[in-house]
């Protein structure tokens, strides 16, 4: 973590996004916002308020219900010189979208030669537990992981979504970035001023030296979580954060882990082919004669999210599920 | 003597024939990766509708783009270089028949999803719009492309914004293999009608009724009153790809009555010769397409493979 600063205040996840929207759109007038509801509304989560009121709707545009269009759009307005910032509300309907994501905009720059490109913005949401069942809580990070030609950043802080969200907005490449919609109101420290956190490098959210904690985007709450009651036993887990999935910072993931030679991956994703499976297969290939034991995967169960509170929150990975893992990991169990 | 901007028109036309038939042979001679989409029998549309443009005007193109990119301006050699995956062509040989791009012409590129540009051509429109410049997109697609979802919700907020777009839809009766009275209810000119958008359905082997027709709707957009939709009836010639070659979903005899009596090289000659044009100016622009396209393909051949290494470059920008 960053040492806090002059100018240091405590903000929540949602305004640190709303101040990088509204600093970047000062800085660059090519810089719009497009979506459903994200106007006067300010999104259903008001976490774009104020900002049709100082940019005006040109700038921050009320599109129809209509995603694949308007992400469309804002891709033809990326490859002729603007900086779209495309609000998905809901991480499930990025399958709405994935052929203007992924058939189009990730690979315009390649197919292209390198002539055209399409620096654009998607922001959108993973996370369970707010109760919203099947098609509105789904973590959906791993597909566009998959493809190459976008970079995918999963802010975990305040200071991280401002920071990476910045960061992508000034990208080259098409960017999407998923929120937490659980994290908006998690409070941290941002500074006042401008900084960018560059795609690709890991941030070691709490060290320790006698497991390490892979954890992404809500997964790194419950991974502090974990590692706070495992303090009180005596063992130490380093938490570390990759911060981005694509570009992945394998380097620092595998330095970690050789330092401690047990290696813990979380994610909200699904099990299957997903995050963990990626993340756990990099460390393995570059910490392999440092591990004492498998690296183990916690992630979200293969099944829909389901409705009922009993049922949804047996699904996602929980501080007890991490602390249950690292002992046995830490005991030699595994 | 001709008037200089239809014979102009009339060996644009010619470069984008000559260019498929060399295609086409290319591909029977086995010396091109992959297949290719020709645009033989359709060439007054794409001719006919950039002659309305100008060099900063967009377009976005289709699967069966050549012609569109030929129209725009691009050079016949980096185009041959391109379709044989060579480092000289428009992409380095990245993209190949189905997504040639040639940016210095604001052509953002053909694209192999049936409609899968009629976004980017609407985002570009908007692009025009909030700067403030008086630059017009133009999209073209296929009968096909109606049976797509996106089409229709970007028309809806090019006409709900009055983005400076035309809708060029190619009516060349096939969606791939199957007649489009198969696959479209109702009339084509009732889509765009549905969300205000005016529409002209114009002879697509006119090409000067076509150029006419887009130049009303490039002026319209042009001025701010938002966007148009053509319906060009028009056909194609060839199978669905180089390799489509039975073509049994349809009868020699129909493709033998659109070849004699509709084809828009000939009519355009034709009207060319009435209204004063020498014989001798003609076959000039006849064996000028010839020697375009004849030193364009030699270009491509001779030209050499990327270096393998350059595989993972432009992943990122």
């Amino acid at each position: 973590m960053p040492e806090p600063a002059a100018g240091v205040r405590e903000l929540t996840l949602g305004q640190a996004v709303n101040e990088a929207l509204a600093e970047e759109m000062r800085r660059d007038p090519s810089v719009f916002i497009i979506g459903e509801d994200v106007a006067e509304a300010g999104s259903p989560f008001k976490v774009l308020r104020g900002l049709v009121e100082e940019f005006g709707p040109d700038r921050v545009m009320d599109a129809p219900i209509s995603e694949p269009g308007f992400t469309g759009i804002a891709l033809g307005a990326a490859m002729t010189g603007m900086r779209p910032v495309v609000d998905i509300m809901f991480g499930d309907f990025m399958t709405l979208v994935m052929d203007q994501v992924a058939n189009q905009a990730a690979k315009v720059h390649y197919m292209s030669g390198g002539k055209l490109r399409a620096p654009m913005v998607i922001r959108t949401t993973l996370g369970a537990t707010r109760r919203s069942a099947a098609q509105h809580s789904q973590s959906l990070h791993a597909w566009v992981s998959h493809v190459p030609g976008l970079k995918v950043a999963l802010p975990s802080t305040p200071y991280d979504a401002k920071g990476l969200l910045k960061s992508a907005i000034r990208d080259e490449s098409p960017v999407v970035v998923f929120e937490d919609k659980m994290s908006w109101t998690l409070r941290g420290p941002v500074p006042a001023e401008d900084y960018v956190i560059p795609l690709g490098v890991a941030d070691v959210k709490r060290p320790g030296r006698d497991v390490t904690v892979v954890a992404t985007s809500s997964m790194v709450q419950v991974a502090l979580s974990a590692a706070e009651i495992l303090a009180g036993e005596g063992i130490e887990a380093e938490v570390i954060d990759p911060r981005t999935t694509v570009p992945l910072d394998v380097r620092a993931l595998v330095a970690s882990a050789a330092r401690t030679g047990r290696v813990i991956v979380v994610d909200e994703g699904h099990r299957a082919y997903g995050v963990t499976a990626e993340i756990a297969s990099s460390i393995t290939e570059g910490a392999f004669y440092h591990l004492d034991a498998p690296v183990q995967r916690v992630a979200a169960m293969d099944v829909p999210v389901p409705f009922s509170p009993v049922l949804e929150d047996r699904t996602v990975p929980t501080p007890d599920a991490v602390v249950d893992r690292a002992r046995d990991l830490v005991r030699g169990r595994l | 003597m001709a008037p200089e901007a239809e014979l102009e028109l009339y060996r644009r036309m010619l470069v984008i024939r000559r260019f498929e038939e060399q295609v086409d042979e290319l591909y029977r001679s086995a010396r091109m990766p992959g297949l290719a989409h020709l645009y033989i029998g359709e060439e007054a549309v794409a001719v006919g509708v950039c002659a309305a443009l100008r060099d900063d005007d967009w377009i976005t193109s289709t699967h069966r783009g050549h012609g569109h990119c030929l129209a725009k301006g691009a050079a016949v050699d980096l185009m041959f270089a391109e379709l044989l995956g060579k480092g000289a062509g428009y992409n380095r040989g990245k993209g190949g028949s189905m997504h040639i791009a040639d940016q210095e012409r604001n052509n953002l590129g053909a694209n192999a999803i049936v409609g899968g540009s009629a976004g980017i051509a609407t985002g570009a429109a908007l692009t025009a719009r909030r700067r403030g410049t008086d630059q017009v997109a133009v999209c073209f697609f296929g009968e096909g492309a109606l049976g797509q979802g996106l089409l229709y919700e970007v028309m809806n907020m090019a006409s709900l914004w009055r983005l400076p777009v035309v809708y060029v839809c190619e009516d060349n009766l096939y969606n791939e293999y199957t007649h489009r009275h198969e696959t479209t209810a109702g009339e084509l000119a009732a889509r765009p009608a549905a969300f205000g958008i005016p529409c002209v359905e114009v002879d697509g082997q006119d090409v000067l009724a076509v150029r006419d027709a887009a130049a009303a709707a490039v002026a319209r957009a042009r001025s701010g009153e938002g966007p148009s939709f053509l319906i060009c009836h028009t056909y194609r010639y060839r199978g669905h790809h180089v390799g489509d070659v039975d073509r049994a979903y349809r009868t020699r005899d129909e493709e033998q009555e659109w070849q004699r009596e509709r084809d828009p090289i000939a009519r355009l000659a034709a009207e060319l010769l009435r209204s004063g044009a020498r014989p001798d100016e003609l076959e000039a622009a006849e064996e000028q397409a010839t020697t375009e396209v004849r030193d364009g393909v030699d270009f491509g051949l001779a030209a050499p493979f990327p270096d393998p290494a350059e595989v993972t470059e432009d992943v990122y920008a």
